[in-house]
């Protein structure tokens, strides 16, 4: 059966992959809940992570809001539907597109540098330094930025939850025609708790997924420039396709009737 | 190789070691002791197993079989703490440093005072300054980032980093590598000077034989896996081993059989 062999091979390696990942966190998060914990370290990345991603994930949000607003509009203008645009936009952002977007932006941007960066320290034997002067990686480079990655990608999205909500309501207020006030009423109105805490959830879980992810690929990076570049890839495909796939899960986690 | 006499525990003692990638065996039942205050320099062709050697010293990589012991303490398949306790004995200069990019020369330095000893960070920046001294360089260089530095002044920066926590053995990676011959004598002339003030056993590998000759108490040759040839420094030019012979003058021919592909 020369057809299966190739098809048997390649599930193999799938798992065992998957038990290298699965490994490999379980080791990351036994060293993020046991001392010694390095706060310099953590803070470093939560500016990293947190502070220099603000203008890339602002600025996907104001134009992810001022285009869903636009059109729902000419979507919704059929049905006289029109009222209903402060309710679409708030539940689209703050339950999707806001947690989710920001994700891949955060992946793109952070989950590429991680990668390239302790890559580069693998291959340069920085790492091997760390362990010949008795200091684990796994503490001083993997959990400092898993807990930066799981505690700074909610408050990214909470902050890019508002401004995504102004952008749909500076261009209904401005280009529309929407009374101002009517629409932040309706906006305050039709929201609920549920909507931005499962995004904030989201939030922490991509977070999560995109450190590891950019720690995991940089870790196991071989063979120099080459290996780097490929685990920098690596590590941007793989947490985009996770969010996606973990955003399916916890959605229906919080709405599934 | 068994420099130490039989009653004597050496610093490190080797066994029957070996290590394969693959298909590919490097080590192959290695034998090696290291006395204590000793410094032995193992020497060999590219690829014949030196870096493998001291990475599964270190526990960086995992042997198959054999024994390593480190003052009597078995450290094969030791981790966690264990392995902390122990690597807290070594320094290592790596072939290219291996400088923490992210940090200033000073806390690369002084990084094993304060990530493994917990030492405060004012007190480690002093003892910092004090190593680079040693290793001839100014305190302004302590505020450079590693990026800043010449191939020279890195393996410098690295031997400080290697004596700062005063460890009882050290390991030298091809400490000359890449290096002019008189910055190549300079470290040398380091190494010699920091290894004898500290005390310290050393391990050194490099296939420079200038480097050798200065050194080293000991030298082994490896091949094929195993150390075939030691004995004093001294002796390296009269030992009648036709493969040491090769190695030290540099001959293409000879008994060592470089693996190149005709083209």
């Amino acid at each position: 059966m020369p057809i299966l062999q190739p098809l048997g091979r390649t599930f193999l390696i799938f798992l065992q992959a998957t038990g290298r990942i699965v490994l490999f966190t379980a080791t990351s998060v036994s060293h993020c809940l046991r001392p010694p914990i390095y706060p310099r370290l953590i803070g470093r990345q939560m500016i990293e992570i947190g502070y220099y991603s603000l203008p890339v994930v602002g600025l996907t949000a104001i134009f992810t809001g001022m285009v869903l607003a636009l059109q729902s509009y000419t979507g919704f203008a059929r049905f006289s539907a029109e009222s209903a645009i402060p309710n679409v936009v708030v539940v689209s952002i703050t339950r999707e597109l806001g947690p989710v977007l920001a994700g891949l932006m955060v992946a793109g941007r952070v989950g590429a540098a991680m990668a390239a960066e302790i890559g580069t320290m693998r291959v340069t034997e920085q790492i091997d330094a760390l362990d010949t002067l008795a200091t684990n990686p796994f503490k001083y480079l993997v959990a400092p930025r898993l807990i930066a990655g799981l505690t700074m990608l909610p408050i990214l999205v909470l902050i890019a939850d508002i401004i995504g909500v102004f952008g749909g309501y500076v261009v209904s207020s401005y280009k529309l025609g929407f009374n101002p006030a009517t629409y932040l009423k309706n906006t305050m109105d039709f929201v609920e708790p549920q909507d931005v805490i499962s995004g904030l959830v989201k939030a922490g879980v991509f977070g999560f997924l995109v450190t590891l992810m950019g720690c995991y690929h940089g870790y196991n990076s071989r063979g120099g420039a080459q290996g780097v570049g490929a685990a920098t890839t690596n590590a941007v495909v793989s947490a985009s396709i996770l969010i996606l796939c973990f955003n399916y899960f916890i959605t229906e986690l919080f709405f599934a009737r | 190789m068994t420099s130490p006499s039989p009653e004597t525990t050496p610093k490190i003692r080797i066994r029957g070691l070996h290590k394969s990638f693959g298909d590919k065996v490097v080590l192959d039942g290695l034998d090696l002791d290291i006395g204590d205050a000793q410094s032995v320099v193992v020497i060999g062709g590219s690829g014949s197993g030196k870096s493998v050697l001291l990475k599964c010293i270190l526990g960086l990589l995992t042997p198959e079989a054999g024994s390593i012991q480190v003052d009597g303490e078995e450290v094969v398949r030791m981790n966690g703490r264990g392995l902390e306790r122990v690597r807290r004995k070594f320094g290592m200069l790596f072939q290219n440093a291996a400088l923490f990019d992210s940090l200033p020369v000073w806390e690369n330095v002084a990084f094993g005072l304060i990530q493994g000893e917990r030492m405060e960070r004012g007190a480690a920046k002093k003892i910092a300054i004090e190593k680079l001294a040693a290793v001839g360089l100014g305190p302004e260089v302590g505020e450079l980032s590693p990026a800043e530095l010449s191939g020279g002044m890195r393996k410098r920066v690295g031997l400080a980093r290697a004596i700062a926590t005063e460890p009882e053995i050290i390991f030298f990676d091809e400490p000359t590598t890449g290096l002019d011959p008189i910055m190549g004598d300079v470290i040398n002339d380091l190494i010699v000077k920091c290894v004898r003030q500290l005390g310290a056993t050393a391990l050194s590998i490099t296939h420079d034989m200038a480097s050798v000759r200065k050194i080293a108490d000991r030298v082994g040759l490896l091949y094929d896996g195993k150390i075939i040839w030691d004995g004093p420094v001294g002796n390296i030019d009269t030992s009648g081993n036709p493969y040491v012979d090769q190695f030290i003058h540099g001959r293409a021919e000879g008994p060592i059989e470089m693996q190149v592909r005709a083209i």
